[in-house]
């Protein structure tokens, strides 16, 4: 794990209230897609740091980039910072999405709802690599609006297939990714996903009545980031390996979790 | 004057500490998760998180929340029991040049005995500190921290079964911090440490609910600290046994504070979270500081502020 000051190389706006934030950081060579930072703000009295998931890694560049929506202090922080001012980032944490699960899969999809999409760009990135085809995989992309405004949405097409749902239905499918991947009737052979807690409750339910594997990152408060201060738990349908018992550590275990080991 | 010839080594208890500084129970784990940023063998010693005789769940989430210059926990000793603990915790601890103080928890006055018993003789434990401060369990915990008679009561009790020095944790949640002092020491304790989280809530206006699942928690932080300063001196001069104190610790100034007031040793809390390093820089900034002000040893602060 690094900790230190990273400097901003480059900041943008991509769409109401969600901003990309570039730093030169030596956390892009260990990076793996699904890892995120904690990462500090500037004031003296909000000490604990915020986590945000990895959306991209560049190993050659040395350099990671953050995409979030500003919803608070530290977010609002970030996104007002500019080229080289500089942030205490920790990272990275947690396991990631895994990789292996999705070989010799026909249809793989890749659900991010609104600003849980961020860590799947780097994920498309990565399974690629692996050699796995753009027809094997499509990324259901979700959003507010057409006014708010769609991200990372074009840097998902140069990598996978994208279908897009809209909360008002003003662009692809209304509603969910999950109603999205049902009005297509796609027939997903593994779905990995990242969003807020009743999509992922939906992605769950779909894959156990498919009978798929399905891996879905979690959210919770945390302080620590490091696993030692047991804010951040999930209940686990088995006995966990920290404490043993039915609660894993979301920075440490997850954020990344098979979704049939957590209970929702 | 020259570093080298500078005495930090502190003794509480019989045990000697090479520095004052430890980490603060429950925000440092076992010290495992912090090998890349924390030298083991550099701290004082390492202060586990609260152990039960059986594994403890915990409360429900969000447990964590954070308010002006510091916050709130409401964790709820979720711990593996002293089974996993033993075997797994003590096991890496063992590896370590440094004094093991492990934290006890327990719901009932049986609870801490059987923790006690099961560590009384481990050779790899240096002390034991009795967590009757903790706000966030509802039976046991705290209750035996606000009343003087159940404090002294459960110490002697405590000291009847330990071979192993004690220190008796207290809550800053009561009246009078000095008395609780009195009452540990009258009760055999060989140490406090102070203080445990202050009682807190938050709510989120716009959820019209409160912040964590459990409505209250514990305040840790700078936010606490001249709380935390100020009872650390009552208490140093209730009695005559050693204070360890803790509250708010950020820097080497912090925690030379603390000591001014009384604190024969410190504890950094929730700074672990902010500054994985804290601990190396706060042991580096306390010699600097004796080298620089010409102190040869650093007992002649402790309490010197009077
Ligand atoms: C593993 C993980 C990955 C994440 N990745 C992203 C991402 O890629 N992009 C993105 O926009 N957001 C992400 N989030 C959510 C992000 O952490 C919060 O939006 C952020 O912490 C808000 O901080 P703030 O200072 O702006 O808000 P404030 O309200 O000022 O924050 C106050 C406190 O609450 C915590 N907090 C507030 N909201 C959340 C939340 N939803 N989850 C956890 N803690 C929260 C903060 O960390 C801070 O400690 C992620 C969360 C987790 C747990
Ligand atoms: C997340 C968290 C967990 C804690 N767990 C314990 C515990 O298990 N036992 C205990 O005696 N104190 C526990 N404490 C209290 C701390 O040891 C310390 O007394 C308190 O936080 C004040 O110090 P600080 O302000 O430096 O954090 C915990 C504190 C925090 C923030
Ligand atoms: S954030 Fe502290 S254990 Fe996960």
């Amino acid at each position: 794990m690094i900790n230190e000051k990273a400097r901003i190389i480059k900041s943008e706006r991509l769409a109401d209230q969600v901003f990309s934030t570039v730093f030169d950081s030596r956390i892009a060579e260990p990076a793996y897609p699904g890892q995120f930072v904690m990462v500090g703000t500037k004031s003296d009295s909000r000490l604990l740091r915020r986590p945000i998931s990895i959306c991209e890694a560049d190993r050659e560049k040395g350099t990671i980039r953050l995409v979030y929506r500003a919803v608070g202090y530290g977010t609002k922080e970030l996104s007002e910072a500019k080229s080289g001012d500089s942030f205490d980032i920790l990272g990275p944490i947690g396991t990631g999405f895994p990789l292996d699960a999705a070989q010799d899969k026909k249809q793989i999809i890749l659900a991010g709802g609104g600003i849980g999409a961020p860590p799947l760009l780097q994920l498309a990135r990565a399974l690629r690599r692996t050699g796995i085809g753009k027809d094997s995989i499509t990324a259901v992309l979700g959003y507010r609006s057409m006014k708010s405004g769609l991200f990372l949405n074009e840097e998902f097409s140069a990598e996978v297939n994208v279908i897009l749902s809209t909360d008002d239905g003003s662009v692809g499918t209304r509603g969910t990714v999950v109603d999205a991947l049902k009005e297509r009737d796609l027939k997903p052979d593994i779905i990995y996903a990242c969003g807020p807690l009743p999509m992922l409750k939906a992605v769950k339910d779909f894959a156990a009545d498919s009978f798929i594997p399905a891996f879905i990152s979690l959210e919770e408060r945390m302080a620590c980031g490091m696993g030692v201060c047991l804010g951040c738990m999930v209940k686990t349908a088995g006995r966990d390996s920290h404490s043993h018992v039915n609660n894993a550590r979301i920075c440490t275990e997850g954020p990344v979790f098979n979704a049939e080991e957590v209970v929702l | 004057m020259n570093p080298e010839n500078i005495n930090t080594t502190v003794n509480i208890a019989g045990v000697s500490f090479k520095n004052p500084v430890m980490n603060a129970s429950g925000t440092f784990g076992s010290g495992m998760e912090y090998y890349e940023f924390v030298d083991l063998n550099r701290l004082g010693a390492v202060v586990t998180k609260g152990v039960a005789p059986e594994p403890w769940e915990g409360n429900p989430v969000p447990r964590i929340t954070e308010t002006p210059s510091g916050m709130l926990n409401a964790i709820g000793l979720q711990n593996p029991g002293i089974d996993v603990f033993t075997e797994r915790d003590l096991g890496f601890l063992s590896e370590f040049n440094t004094n093991v103080i492990v934290n006890v928890c327990g719901h009932s006055e049986d609870e801490y005995l059987q923790v006690v018993e099961r560590l009384s003789d481990d050779d790899r434990v240096n002390m034991l500190e009795i967590n009757v401060s903790c706000p966030n369990v509802k039976k046991g915990g705290i209750a035996f921290g606000t009343d003087p008679k159940e404090l002294q009561k459960i110490t002697a009790a405590v000291k009847r079964k330990s071979l192993k020095p004690i220190i008796m944790k207290l809550s800053p949640n009561v009246t009078s911090i000095a008395d609780m002092a009195k009452a540990a020491e009258a009760g055999g304790a060989d140490a406090v440490s102070l203080i445990n989280t202050l009682t807190g809530m938050k709510i989120d206006i716009y959820k019209r609910s409160f912040s964590l699942a459990n409505k209250t928690g514990g305040l840790s932080g700078p936010a606490i600290r001249p709380v935390a300063v100020r009872m650390v001196y009552e208490a140093s001069h209730a009695v005559g046994i050693p204070v360890i104190g803790m509250g708010g610790i950020t820097s080497a100034e912090d925690a030379i504070e603390f000591i001014m007031a009384g604190a024969s040793a410190v504890a950094v809390g929730m700074y672990n979270f902010h500054d994985p390093s804290a601990m190396i820089k706060i042991i580096d900034g306390i010699g600097d500081f004796l080298s620089e002000n010409h102190i040869a040893d650093i007992n002649e602060i402790i309490g010197c502020v009077k």
